[in-house]
């Protein structure tokens, strides 16, 4: 098995009669971090989102660490539950402890008693500094800490793949930071990352390859620092005009 | 001494405004006071229209001088501040004392002071007022219905039992809190219907039901005793091999025919009535609308066509019929369409269709619930591995539950509510009762006694459940 983890080809999805993704084509080896960017309506979201099965496509095939994603795809669940994923809107469970939202899955899911579970979860919020946090609520945490908190719940599944959908886009300029840096220490601990984001000084930093999309169409896919030197479409040169 | 301006009452002559309006506000109080409890009037020597407002005008004038913001002195700014913050609350506030001065006197009359309570007919029944002597007579008939008086203890019994069973949870320790849900849901109301079934009902199934009774408690006695490395196995077999026994060997069955072994009377369903039945058909129909409304308004949800439109048509159909059809279908049109041998009990009958009557509710209730959820919740969910009843169970369901608990209270109030109408079918529960005492040519004319009572006691029972049901929604709240 070669280790590319997510393989996508000639993948076609519509909403409506509108599509969203047009013939998109793209591989991901293990432990690399991709970073995709693009102005908004091009279908970023709809593109992670197809990958861990979110969303429904309707042309083309999905595979990922080896599984086919097809509408008779039984154990869906269990591919889920090896591609973690962190939302733009946080989606932490509110009437959950912090802790608990963090060992909720890794209990019921993965059938890991509660003592080693709680271990593990305060392990990984200790990793995003916010063990000491662990028994309040998501009401009464900053957005930032939540964000912090959502990447720790996804990391308490131990999944092989993270999923970034525009992270910090819903956060204040000051937690921005926080919550970059969290994903920077996982970057480095060598996880597979596709991130969509805005945050140019996040790829330049960790990011192996950036893909530009635009209007469902994957615009350009280049090395970093090649893709920030010299951008080959005219659309990526104005999109990073006006971003930089 | 600064001038007085009292149309602008402020705080420089504050003990000066403060004496007048007070004064004044006592006046007017005492006035009314004195009309309404001792049919005084004191200013019965003005016009008529006068007369009637001057109360109020003082009262007015004495609440426009002592609205001072900020005077320093506690109790006045909270007057000022609940009641008397401008010219209309005033006034508001005025009406509202005198109303209720001027109704304290005729209900107290009525309820006590004139009413008769005691001897045992309703000869005694001489003054004005309520004749609690007649609640007091047919207060068996009330709680009981038509229910034996000498076997009345057996509903006492078995309530107190159930109540005493209810409040465990309050004694669990920390080790067996996590089994409260599964006991409040499940074995609770098992043992409930046990008790009503075997105990309230009686006749010769009685015997199982004590046999079960004797066999868990010996089993659980001797449980404390055994390792528990075996006591799994133990509560398998033991119980079982008790209950056969008894039933079997110890107590078989030709001593029950010899008459050596008496079994409770049976009481058939007909004759409970009165109070007791209220809480039966409520418990019960409590507990199975809940769940069944749980599961249509999943399904209304569901992608699955069969499901979805057996739930839309389920939910439409019983919203779209009265209750009160639905009760006489069920004793008079049901039975027909069941085979001739077979017989159910009409009472079942009605706590059946009381219960996929409420439940069409409690489904819409809930489904209002599960829509109020963003989508990012059952994205979040999905995410983590969960799948359909994982996620509901652990992450919608408890959220969507707990916005919707003022909208399943006002539900199961309207369900208690509700439960008189079981008339239709020959079950008297209290109101009921009410109705058939108050054509009892011994005891006519004593209708309104009777109502009083009853509202009474539905306030009782409902203002509890609505105070539950308020505590409930404090105790999950976790939003900041």
């Amino acid at each position: 098995m070669s280790d590319k983890i997510i393989q996508i080809s000639e993948m076609n999805k519509w909403f409506g009669d509108f599509q969203v993704l047009k013939n998109i084509n793209l591989e991901v080896e293990k432990n690399k971090k991709i970073v995709v960017c693009g102005p908004s309506g091009s279908g970023k979201s709809t593109l992670i989102r197809c990958i861990n099965r979110l969303e429904e496509h309707q042309q083309g095939s999905i595979i990922v660490d080896g599984n086919e994603l097809t509408e008779d795809t039984k154990d869906i669940e269990k591919i889920r539950a090896e591609v973690g994923m962190v939302f733009q809107q946080f989606n932490l469970f509110p009437h959950l402890s912090i802790l608990d939202n963090c060992t909720l899955a890794p209990i019921w899911v993965k059938k890991m008693p509660k003592k080693e579970a709680e271990d593990l979860a305060l392990q990984h919020l200790e990793k995003v500094q916010i063990a000491d946090q662990a028994n309040k609520y998501p009401g009464q945490l900053s957005g930032g800490q939540q964000q912090r908190c959502a990447i720790a719940r996804a990391l308490c599944m131990e999944p092989k793949i993270m999923l970034f959908d525009e992270p910090t886009s819903a956060l204040d300029p000051e937690m921005i930071k926080e919550v970059l840096d969290a994903m920077v220490n996982l970057a480095k601990a060598g996880m597979t990352m596709i991130v969509v984001t805005h945050e140019m000084g996040f790829a330049k930093e960790v990011a192996d390859e950036v893909i530009f999309m635009d209007e469902g169409m994957i615009v350009e896919r280049a090395e970093t620092k090649e893709f920030f030197a010299n951008p080959k479409s005219d659309r990526t040169k104005l999109f990073l005009s006006q971003i930089l | 001494m600064n001038k007085l301006n009292f149309l602008q009452p402020d705080k420089n002559n504050l003990s000066t405004y403060l004496y007048t309006g007070v004064f004044l506000v006592a006046l007017s109080i005492f006035i009314v006071f004195l009309n309404s409890f001792f049919n005084k009037d004191l200013i019965s020597f003005l016009p008529g229209t006068i007369s009637f407002f001057l109360p109020l005008i003082l009262g007015f004038i004495g609440l426009h001088l002592i609205r001072i913001d900020y005077s320093g002195m506690k109790f006045l700014d909270k007057v000022n501040k609940n009641i008397n913050t401008n010219n209309f609350n005033a006034f508001l506030s005025l009406l509202i004392i005198f109303v209720i001065i001027k109704s304290l006197p005729p209900l107290l009359s009525w309820f006590i002071i004139d009413a008769n309570i005691a001897g045992d007919s309703k000869d005694v029944c001489t003054g004005s007022g309520a004749c609690w002597t007649y609640i007091k007579i047919w207060f068996n008939r009330f709680m009981y219905g038509m229910y034996p008086n000498a076997e009345q203890w057996r509903i006492n019994l078995s309530f107190i039992a159930l109540a005493f069973l209810g409040t465990i949870g309050f004694f669990a320790t920390e080790k067996f809190k996590k089994y409260l849900t599964l006991y409040y849901v499940v074995v609770y109301p098992v043992i409930a219907f046990f008790f009503i079934f075997f105990f309230i009902s009686g006749g010769p199934i009685f015997f199982d039901f004590s046999y079960g009774i004797i066999a868990a408690v010996i089993s659980i006695i001797i449980g404390f005793f055994i390792p528990s490395k075996f006591k799994m196995y133990y509560f398998i077999i033991v119980p079982i091999t008790l209950y056969i026994l008894l039933k079997y060997v110890f107590f078989y069955e030709e001593l029950i025919e010899l008459g050596k072994l008496e079994a409770l009377e049976w009481v058939e369903t007909g004759a409970w009535g009165g109070l007791s039945l209220t809480f039966i058909v409520s418990f019960f129909c409590l507990i199975f609308c809940f769940p069944i409304g749980l599961f249509l308004s999943l399904g209304r949800r569901s992608d699955f066509p069969i499901i979805k439109y057996f739930s839309i048509g389920m939910i439409e159909f019983w919203r779209g019929v009265p209750l009160i059809t639905v009760l006489f279908m069920s004793s008079v049109m049901f039975p027909m369409f069941l085979p001739e041998d077979m017989f159910i009990d009409k009472l079942v009958r009605v706590i059946i269709a009381i219960s996929l009557f409420e439940a069409a509710y409690v489904a819409e209730v809930i489904r209002g619930g599960l829509q109020a959820l963003p989508r990012g919740q059952y994205d979040a969910a999905k995410s983590l591995g969960m799948g359909y009843w994982k996620m509901h169970i652990l992450v919608i369901l408890p959220q969507a539950l707990k916005l919707v608990i003022p909208g399943i209270a006002n539900t199961f109030l309207a369900l208690v509510k509700d439960t008189p109408l079981i008339f239709v079918v020959g079950l008297l529960e209290i109101v009921g009762m009410l109705n058939l005492a108050k054509t009892n040519p011994e005891w006519l004319g004593f209708a309104m006694e009777g109502y009083v009572f009853a509202s009474v006691l539905f306030f009782i029972i409902c203002y509890a459940m609505s105070k539950y049901s308020y505590n409930l929604e404090q105790k999950y709240k976790t939003e900041r």
